[in-house]
């Protein structure tokens, strides 16, 4: 299973690396929501900092939605999913492997939104470990979440406006759990947020155990 | 299309029988589309004692039972309606998940828990509608304001949207067993998020500062006739409930028949026609 999923995690990365959509095309996007954002409530400082953590994680919300899309458009064309299928990896392999492929997009793209936040935003980054510790496990339940329905909804002649009905409402406790994890961190009381890192923690193992057992039968299917 | 309109129409009058599927049902049967009589009448008998049942809820909500000292607007005759709205919520998608449940267990792997948990969530949702509503308008007479972030509101909320995406899925159109598969599945997700979001708006709300509305702040000393009037309201909404999801359930077996065999079926009422 691991042998597999770091075979799949390596293909997408690889497919990333050489054609550069996601930095090209979901980091833009997330900077234009950043600008939005800044727009819609700046250009008071005093509005802007509370609310950067909550805006630095609808960002990635959004983002997400864009990357799984972007991961099974990989699969839709060439009948790339059937070769998948006939490839005799193993089902969860291939759902680890996708997972972890968009967990490694998403760090790199949290990492350019967190400069970003600071840059326009004036928010004070401290509590770092908090910060990356977040990240990590938000994005792990987002990423595993996110491969779940993206399978489920990728056949589908519907699939991009559906994909982001079931995906968005399942990632509220995220959004809650990391935006509240920042918010104690950037505000100098890191110790606050070890109850949302819990809660993160908890989303991100049930949903990468829903994934691997759940993914070969709606590999089938899609 | 249109052709086969009219025998899909006879059986919607006729109402076919209640739980078989189209495999159980022999092809005479189905072609008159008759159903057993014993289970129309007990579906009868549930509407009736439904309509019978919110009726009275609604004579005795609005006539007999007395103003309480707190509620002199006359809202709290809300009780009546709201509480046993939200149960059935609970009871609608609870059935949905234990159906979504045995569809996927191997050995109980039916068409019918499929019908079933989407009946069962469409009501549910329904219901969530309803109980959002009355507990908007509650909130706007009894604190002011339309909406305030509990958690119970904000989850009830988020079931709502929840499952609306769970029916989009159930609606895009595909090979019978694929849609059960992917529909369970999607509606085992979405429930075992329901704890998770609960318990975060819980978190969120007390880290927060201490709420402005409370609702555990609402005492209301239920008696006498308004409490025998809210357990009427529970057990005619209970039936309300039934009543739709055995009519929900009955639109999907006979939606599936007229896919497959709706075809057959239109040239054996057209034979029958023809020979008569």
């Amino acid at each position: 299973m691991w042998r597999d999923a770091l075979l799949v995690c390596g293909k997408d990365l690889r497919i990333e690396a050489r054609s550069r959509i996601g930095l090209n095309q979901i980091a833009p996007f997330a900077a234009a929501v950043l600008l939005l954002f800044g727009l819609a409530l700046g250009p008071d400082r005093q509005a802007l900092e509370p609310a950067a953590a909550g805006l630095f994680w609808i960002a990635v919300l959004l983002s997400v939605v864009l990357a799984v899309q972007r991961s099974f458009a990989l699969e839709s064309s060439d009948s790339a999913r059937d070769g998948l299928r006939l490839s005799g990896l193993d089902p969860a392999g291939i759902f680890l492997g996708k997972g972890a492929a968009i967990v490694a997009q998403l760090l790199v793209l949290e990492a350019l939104l967190t400069a970003g936040v600071a840059l326009l935003f004036g928010a004070r980054l401290s509590g770092g470990l908090v910060l990356l510790a977040a990240c990590v496990t938000a994005s792990i339940g987002l990423a595993a979440v996110g491969v779940v329905y993206g399978v489920v909804s990728s056949g589908l002649r519907v699939r991009e406006t559906l994909l982001p009905l079931l995906l968005l409402p399942v990632t509220a406790p995220v959004l809650l759990g990391a935006t509240k994890a920042w918010n104690a961190a950037l505000a100098g009381t890191p110790a606050h947020a070890g109850i949302w890192l819990s809660l993160l923690a908890i989303f991100a193992i049930l949903y990468v155990a829903v994934g691997i057992v759940a993914f070969g039968p709606l590999l089938e299917d899609s | 299309m249109s052709r086969l309109d009219t025998p899909r129409d006879a059986r919607l009058d006729g109402t076919a029988d209640g739980e078989l599927g189209p495999s159980a049902v022999s092809p005479k049967a189905m072609a008159s589309g008759r159903s057993s009589p014993s289970a129309d009448v007990a579906v009868r008998i549930v509407g009736t004692l439904a309509l019978v049942g919110v009726a009275a809820t609604v004579w005795l909500g609005l006539f007999v039972t007395p103003n309480a000292v707190d509620y002199a607007d006359g809202t709290v005759r809300l009780l009546y309606i709201h509480p046993p709205l939200a149960w059935v919520m609970y009871v609608a998608y609870g059935m949905a998940t234990l159906s979504s449940l045995l569809y996927l267990w191997p050995r109980t792997r039916h068409a019918r828990f499929d019908r079933l948990a989407g009946a069962s969530a469409e009501v549910g949702v329904v219901f969530t509608g309803l109980t959002l509503v009355t507990g908007s308008i509650w909130g706007r007479t009894t604190w002011g304001v339309w909406w305030t972030w509990d958690p119970l509101l904000t989850t009830t909320a988020l079931l709502f949207v929840l499952y609306l995406g769970y029916l989009a899925l159930r609606n895009v159109p595909g090979d019978d067993e694929t849609v059960a598969r992917r529909s369970a599945i999607a509606g085992l997700i979405a429930f075992l998020d329901v704890p998770i979001v609960f318990f975060s708006v819980s978190w969120w709300r007390s880290l927060h500062q201490p709420p402005t509305v409370d609702l555990a702040s609402r005492h209301l000393y239920v008696h006498g006739s308004m409490a025998w009037t809210l357990l009427l309201g529970f057990v005619s909404f209970t039936l309300t409930y039934s009543w739709l999801v055995v009519h929900r359930y009955r639109l999907a077996v006979l939606r599936a028949r007229e896919e497959h065999e709706g075809l057959e079926v239109a040239l054996a009422e057209r034979w029958a026609e023809a020979v008569k």
